[in-house]
């Protein structure tokens, strides 16, 4: 068992060391003339004016939000699939009202218009 | 001959042992070679992938795809490789050195990490573990804050936008994800892979759960950010979304890693609703199911590609109702369902077929009882039908 989590370990750190070996090898190979123009932020030609990282919609922080509710949800829901089997049947029906509320958290979302995009 | 795998496994480490290795620094070394192994097959992969990919691409929109490079084009893409590895750096002004280099490795290693604990035949399985499943929805979520990071550093407003994009859908469609991969954990009892392929040997899950399944492609092949859902790198509205400032090979990173993301979401599929290496003779021969897992993996692949070569995109409200009102809804209302249907009939002690035929029922109902409920639900915008104008025509011509 301990000898399998040796092994994620090894395989993480491959993974993380052949992109970048891929990533620093062509840093000597590619040719390297950096200049002013070349370093301009891409705005399809037009020179860019003011900060970068501009406010942006609200949604998109509430869509996180609802998000992190159903996420965890999840994370809870495994164990009780995984024994099932072995559950007395009003263990399997806690599990049921369990994600109901939460159901009724998604359509009062729904009917609050929380999750349209104006 | 069975077992070519486990044979030069052994062959190994006798031959180690035989140098005077001791036991602990063997399994050490074999466990790096068969890491650096998988990864590298995975490169070779991507690399034919890339061509099959245009070729497809090619012959489905009616054009002929890479045809100069060797025979049917099939060098063009180690000409990409020679090429993209002469390219210059180009860091833009503003940017954050820091982020803006981690983010492509992290893209990459995202996805490869989830290799790990893949079982490509009955014994030829890297890391066995307990919690199989949750390993690879936590690492594939890596993935999501490589985009947001390449975004964030760029200092351009495309990127950020694409980036900001990423984080409303991605994490929206991570939901229906997770859920419906619940439905093959409640069936098979557990959370390992090598348990999951055994309990669907004779029937796969994709017959026991098949609305799971389909949730599961939809969610999945919006998570790869493909085409009909390519929102966060559309060509047309934002340049190229998150990578829109990369170059070389650091933009190369991001492009392998979206096509191996896409051949590890079919080898997921496969794992978890098609029978894994199962397969006629896979339990004799090990080394065949290696060849079923991937050629399942690379059939699913190209499924995946027919549809996002097939359909167009589609607005971001479209596709974020789309997750939010039909198919979060539909898997846990499917869950549900699979749920007591399973516990109901685990008490009643039903014969396989009799139990495989009730579960697609079942599911089948759930899907077209949630598309008829959806059809009949209005969509809130009002069209605006303009009276039909004429096509320009000629003076001097007026129809009657």
């Amino acid at each position: 068992m301990q000898a399998y989590w040796v092994y994620i370990g090894i395989f993480l750190v491959v993974a993380v060391a052949v992109p970048i070996v891929a990533v620093v090898l062509p840093a000597f190979i590619a040719p390297k003339k950096p200049s002013r123009r070349k370093e301009e932020v891409y705005e399809c030609g037009i020179e860019t004016s003011g900060n970068i990282r501009v406010q942006f919609k609200s949604q998109y922080y509430i869509y996180a939000l609802i998000f992190l509710v159903f996420d965890i949800e999840t994370v809870f829901l495994f164990p009780w699939a995984v024994s099932l089997e072995i559950l007395p049947l009003y263990a399997v029906l806690e599990g049921v009202i369990f994600i109901a509320i939460l159901f009724g958290g998604l359509i009062y979302a729904v009917r609050k218009d929380a999750l349209a995009w104006f | 001959m069975a077992d070519l795998i486990n044979l030069f496994e052994e062959w190994i480490t006798n031959l180690l042992l035989g140098w005077g290795v001791s036991e602990a620094l063997t399994l050490f070394l074999l466990q790096i070679l068969g890491s650096v192994l998988v990864v590298i097959i995975c490169f070779l992969i991507v690399i034919a992938l890339i061509w099959v990919e245009r070729k497809l691409a090619g012959r489905i929109q009616d054009r002929f795809g890479p045809n100069r490079a060797g025979p049917f084009g099939i060098f063009q893409s180690f000409a990409d490789i020679i090429k993209i590895f002469t390219k210059e750096y180009v860091t833009p002004e503003g940017a954050e050195k820091g982020a803006f280099n981690i983010a492509p490795v992290l893209a990459m290693a995202s996805v490869l990490a989830i290799w790990a604990v893949f079982p490509f035949a009955i014994n030829v399985i890297g890391a066995d573990i307990h919690v199989g499943v949750l390993y690879i929805v936590a690492v594939g979520a890596f993935g999501i804050l490589a985009i947001l990071m390449a975004g964030w550093a760029s200092n351009n407003r495309y990127a950020l936008l694409g980036a900001s994009r990423s984080v409303a859908m991605l994490i929206s469609y991570e939901i229906p994800m997770v859920v419906s991969l619940l439905v093959p954990v409640l069936l098979a009892h557990s959370m390992k892979l090598s348990d999951i392929i055994q309990a669907q040997q004779p029937w796969w899950y994709i017959f026991v759960a098949p609305t799971a399944a389909l949730i599961y492609l939809i969610s999945s092949m919006a998570e790869i950010g493909k085409a009909p859902f390519d929102l966060l790198e559309a060509e047309s509205e934002l340049v190229a979304g998150y990578h829109t400032e990369y170059s070389g090979m650091k933009f190369g990173m991001f492009y392998v890693a979206e096509f191996l993301h896409q051949f590890t979401v079919g080898a997921l599929i496969t794992i978890f609703f098609l029978g894994g290496w199962g397969g006629p003779l896979a339990v004799r021969w090990p080394i065949l199911g290696v060849v079923y897992f991937y050629g399942k993996s690379f059939l699913v692949y190209l499924v995946i590609s027919w549809i996002r070569l097939s359909l167009p995109r589609i607005r971001i409200d479209e596709m974020l109702d789309l997750n939010w009102k039909f198919l979060i809804p539909v898997s846990f209302v499917n869950l549900v369902a699979v749920a007591i249907a399973d516990r109901v009939m685990l008490e009643l002690d039903l014969a396989a077929w009799l139990y495989v035929g009730v579960m697609f029922a079942v599911n089948i109902f759930i899907l077209l009882a949630a598309l008829f409920l959806s059809g009949k639900s209005k969509p809130k915008v009002e069209r605006v039908e303009f009276p039909p104008r004429p096509v320009a025509v000629p003076p001097g011509s007026e129809r009657k």
